[in-house]
């Protein structure tokens, strides 16, 4: 938390000064907004999953970030996780919001947690783990959040394949609720 | 913590998934020490309804009517909240008086919702009359808002790339009548709240969090600004057309000069913004430019452009309760979008509970939960179970012994 605060720019350059070509993507969209023409500043990356621990690490020494949410993608072959997070709140107008994209593969679907650097990262990471079926790896709780207790095993709601919801609703003997 | 060993000084304390302090069901397990909580546990999932679910498989017009029954109070600001994030990942454009409606709409119902939540704190610690006061004057509030949206609560308005309707100058002479009353009677409340012996012994002190675990935990809103984090999307990142107004993090030490993080700072926080929404709706009427107030009236041809988009967006806004969040993705061939994720400002502020409650008395779990101002709607969004447990203290014993600690004090 001791260094200066960068800009969209040096920010990027930040995370690519470290972590070279695994950072895959890397855009700053600047919208306006009202009469004066406001600027709001997001950032949107994409990270190779090799990185993903580090990067989170990485972040955390620059400063201590909002951990807004994590949403999922399901694509055919791989899940998308994107981890929103907003830093320098609390300098009027200035906040910039952080989207860091990390793809999981279907056959393996899973990823590190990252309660030990961001504790309130818990419910989101328990969200994931049983919306989307991603195994988040040394998460602390790793009980149902929102499903109740006698939901099937192995069928995730935001899933948009066979592991979906579907055979849920078409055909219950199935899942063997 | 419900698999730990009990040993014989401490017992389990279930309570729920009727509510303590709202009407609404979560669970909450307590490990007690006698009177004292030594550890606590939140269980959700009660009245999830599978509203993102439901969502991916409508277009981005009907979302809006879905997004606004996520939550009661918050109807505006998620339908907003998700009309930001669309015309973000479209590029979709709105006109500038819009922009200003939009921020009207926004304050409008904060003031009603921190009055609601006034309310209900004080029938929490057994205060009914204050209860009843707040929300007369909440009632003017929702007056206004039927006569400028044509509901009180589910207001319909918000649609892609601006509003549904226009706030014209003869209505004027109205919300300037409202917020004068409002302004008038703010002296009151607030000595009631904040100058009452009875308010501060039960609320001074009790159901601290402290600075480090509002930012570690991510909690957001009001619990996070009483804990001395200044954190308000409308100031960080300005939207709508908060850029244009002149405005400041409300916390307690405006007031007060310091920062304790307890109920008393939550309940500071809360009326500093009730008359910083007045002072932001007074300013946003008189700077109002003339206008359009949506760019494209004609949905189908909305619908067109965002089918055609591939893209994703992020709407970020400011909910009475804290930040809501709302993420979509377009894959180009649908109109509905690929994902649709819904962030609550209550999901956020769950953990936070538990720092808050340990260490406190059982009488303090309804005041204490309400002091977030939690909202389960919002948060859950499937079916029910019911587990049948045993030795459920209900909402009304709750509520009693709540009611009986006031007294005690008072004596």
């Amino acid at each position: 938390m001791s260094k200066e605060n960068l800009d969209p720019k040096g920010l990027v350059k930040y995370f690519k000064d470290e972590f070279k070509t695994k950072i895959k993507k890397a855009e700053i969209t600047v919208k306006p907004s009202g009469s004066n023409k406001r600027e709001m500043t997001h950032i949107w990356m994409k990270i190779d999953k090799s990185i993903f621990k580090p990067f989170i690490k990485h972040l955390c020494e620059y400063q201590f970030p909002h951990m807004a949410v994590v949403s999922g993608n399901d694509y055919p072959k791989e899940i998308e996780l994107v981890y929103h997070f907003s830093l320098d709140f609390g300098k009027e107008r200035k906040e910039i919001s952080l989207n860091v994209a990390v793809d999981v593969p279907k056959s393996k679907p899973e990823i590190e947690t990252i309660c030990d650097y961001i504790p309130g990262a818990l419910i989101t990471e328990r969200e994931k783990q049983e919306m989307l079926g991603v195994k988040i790896i040394g998460i602390p709780d790793s009980r149902r959040l929102f499903l109740p207790d006698d939901f099937p095993e192995g069928v995730y709601p935001w899933r948009k394949n066979e592991k979906g919801m579907e055979k849920l609703i078409r055909n219950l003997h199935e899942v063997k609720k | 913590m419900s698999t730990k060993a009990t040993t014989k000084t401490t017992y389990q304390l279930p309570i729920g998934p009727i509510h303590p302090a709202l009407k609404e069901p979560v669970m909450f397990e307590f490990e007690m020490d006698g009177e004292r909580i030594i550890e606590a546990d939140v269980k959700l999932g009660h009245v999830h309804r599978a509203i993102e679910w439901t969502g991916m498989r409508r277009n981005s017009i009907q979302i809006i009517y879905l997004a606004e029954r996520i939550c009661g109070i918050c109807s505006f600001v998620h339908p907003f909240a998700f009309c930001r994030a669309v015309e973000s990942a479209c590029d979709i454009e709105v006109p500038e008086r819009a922009h200003y409606l939009r921020t009207i709409h926004g304050e409008l119902e904060r003031i009603c919702s921190h009055m609601l939540w006034a309310g209900v704190a004080a029938h929490e610690i057994g205060f009914d009359s204050v209860l009843f006061l707040t929300w007369e004057m909440r009632e003017k509030v929702l007056d206004l808002t039927e006569y400028l949206t044509g509901n009180r609560v589910t207001k319909g308005i918000m649609t892609l790339g601006g509003i549904r309707r226009d706030i014209t100058p003869d209505q004027i002479p109205k919300i300037k009548e409202t917020l004068n009353y409002l302004k008038d009677n703010f002296e009151k409340l607030r000595h009631v709240y904040l100058d009452d012996k009875t308010f501060k012994m039960r609320s001074q002190g009790v159901g601290i969090l402290t600075k480090e675990d509002a930012l570690k935990l991510c909690a957001v809103g009001p619990t996070t600004r009483a804990s001395g984090i200044k954190k308000d999307v409308r100031v960080d990142q300005p939207y709508a057309a908060y850029g244009d107004i002149d405005m400041k993090h409300m916390t307690p030490d405006l007031l007060t000069g310091e920062v304790n993080g307890d109920v008393y700072d939550r309940i500071i926080v809360r009326l500093l913004e009730v008359k910083q929404s007045i002072e932001i709706m007074e300013e946003a009427l008189d700077k109002m430019p003339s206008g359009d107030i949506v760019s494209e009236p004609k949905i189908p041809k909305l619908l067109a452009h965002i089918k055609k988009t591939v893209g994703e967006g992020v709407g970020r806004d400011e909910a009475p309760r804290g930040e809501v969040i709302h993420y979509v993705k377009f894959d180009g061939e649908n109109e509905n979008p690929y994902t649709w994720k819904v962030r609550a400002s209550t999901y956020n502020n769950i953990l936070a509970w538990i720092p808050m409650l340990k260490g406190e008395q059982i009488a303090d779990i309804p005041i204490v939960a309400a002091s977030t101002d939690p909202c389960m709607s919002c948060t859950n969004r499937v079916t029910i179970i019911d587990k049948n447990k045993k030795y459920i203290l209900d909402k009304e014993q709750l509520h009693r012994l709540s009611v009986q600690k006031t007294r005690r004090l008072m004596r």
